[in-house]
Order: C-alpha cells, then structure tokens, then sequence
C-alpha cells in the first residue's frame, strides 16, 4: 500500500510540472488555459489522492480537498476565458477556426 | 516514503512555481498573469497538503480547505474586472 | 535538505514583490501582490505555524484582491 501511494503521488507531481511547464511554452492565452487548469486539476488530484493512500486516517479530509479543487478550478478558468474572449485578447497566428467571431458580430449588430 | 523522494517531488513543485512565475513575469497581457495565479494556486493546494504528509500534522489539511475556497473568490474578482474593462 | 527549498521559496517572492513594484498596469501589479501573498503562506507553513499561514491565505489572495480591484474600478487602470 505504501508503495502505491508513493507512485500515485508521483504521477500527480509529472502532471503539476507538466501543467506549469505548458502555462510557459505555449502560445497563446486560450492553450494556457487549457494546459493550466485540466493537467493541474489532474495532477491535484492525483497528488491528494495519494497523500490519502499514504495516510489511511486523513482519507476523506482528502477527498474532500480533492473535490474543492475539482470544483472550483473549472468555474475560475471559465471565467478568465470568457473575460478574455470578450474583451478580444488576441488568438495565435496558426489558430484554423474562431467560432465565437460570427457570434460577437451579431451582438454588435 | 523516503527522504530522497520527498526532495525529488518537492523540487519538481517548486521548478513548476518557478516556471509559473517566469509566465507571470513575461505575459503580455493582464490575462495571461491571472492563468499563472490560477496555475500557482492549484500547484499550491497540492503541496500544502504533501508538506502536511511531510510535517506529520493532521490540522495542515484545514489550511489548504481554506485555501482553495479563498483563491477562487480572489481569481473570480479578477475575471469579472476584466470583463467589464476599464 | 528543507533550507534550500525554503531559500527558492525566498527567492521567488522577491521576484514577484520587484514585479509588483515596476508594473505600469495596475491590475497586473495587484495580481503580482496577490502571488506575493501566496508565497508568504507558503512560508509560514515552512516555519511551522499554519494558523498564520491561514490568516495570510485568506486575508492575502482573497480580500486584499477585491479591495484594490473595487479601488482600480474608482480610479483609473494604467499610470503614467
């Protein structure tokens, strides 16, 4: 048991890096979202998890952070990118599709 | 869990802050620091409760509940400024 | 082992708090202090006193944000 909590403690900390190494290299803001919020919110969980595996009586604490995290995390990027898209922060030159363009120009209209 | 391995998974956190903070530094917009602070905040509740694991101490896990509430209603604050603008 | 992890934390709260200081945006430079707070609570989950470390998330990443950011909304966004 010890063991195994051990490896899935590790695998969430190879998702948190991986999460924080993808907020630095990619493009534009939309991709950094999507790197930041759904690898960490794996990562998170992974990690909390396997504190939970590790100590068997702080398991459902665990699961409750676990759950937060899994809660909120969604909510905030959403509203960043819906506040970002809104105020027109600019995509990356290889982006092939804008589906929200015809959307805002019959708003505006 | 052994004393090397701890190391190992609390230096990948703090290099992952590290290159959340890099982000933070260069990003050319105001949006592209709040994905950082969102990043920084999750990578947070992560290891406040691994250093719990580490520190043996059942009451650390109250900090990082706290946390993770908290670091939402700041983030949400944030988003709504921006979209309303100026 | 732990003094240099504590030492890289160290570090990167002076970097936020110089980036807070030399941002013209104001909205960044209030999501730069709010980093600073992060780190701070971090640190004092370091030195082993997790009800402070309670006090400074809250009070640091939550309310000190929507204080200054109701204060940008009254003002005006970008200095000179």
């Amino acid at each position: 048991m010890n063991g195994f909590g051990t490896i899935i403690t590790g695998i969430g900390v190879l998702f948190l890096f991986l999460g924080n190494l993808g907020v630095l290299r990619l493009p534009d803001v939309y991709n950094r979202i999507q790197a930041g919020t759904k690898c960490t919110t794996l990562g998170a969980f992974l990690a909390i998890l396997g504190i939970g595996i590790l100590e068997p009586s702080w398991f459902w604490k665990a699961c409750l952070i676990a759950l937060f995290v899994m809660a909120t995390n969604p909510i905030s990027s959403h509203a960043i990118a819906r506040a970002s898209n809104k105020i027109g922060v600019p995509l990356c030159h290889k982006t092939v599709v804008d589906q929200t363009k015809d959307f805002k120009k019959d708003r505006k209209t | 869990m052994s004393g090397t391995i701890i190391f190992i998974y609390l230096a990948f956190i703090g290099a992952g802050i590290f290159l959340c903070l890099l982000r933070m530094l260069k990003g050319p917009t105001a949006s592209d620091r709040a994905v950082a602070v969102d990043t920084i905040t999750t990578t947070v509740v992560a290891l406040l409760v691994f250093l719990g694991f580490v520190f043996k101490r059942y009451v650390y896990l109250d900090v990082a509940l706290v946390y993770s509430l908290l670091a939402f209603v700041g983030l949400v604050a944030i988003a709504r400024f921006l979209e309303k603008g100026i | 082992m732990m003094i240099i992890v504590v030492s890289l934390f160290v570090l990167l709260m002076l970097v936020a708090a110089v980036a807070a200081l030399i941002f013209k945006d104001l909205m960044s430079a209030v999501i730069a202090a709010c980093m600073v707070s992060l780190i701070a609570s971090i640190l004092f989950y370091f030195l082993q006193a997790p009800d402070v470390a309670m006090a400074e998330a809250s009070i640091g990443a939550a309310l000190i944000t929507a204080v200054f950011i109701v204060a940008i909304r009254r003002t005006e966004r970008f200095e000179e």
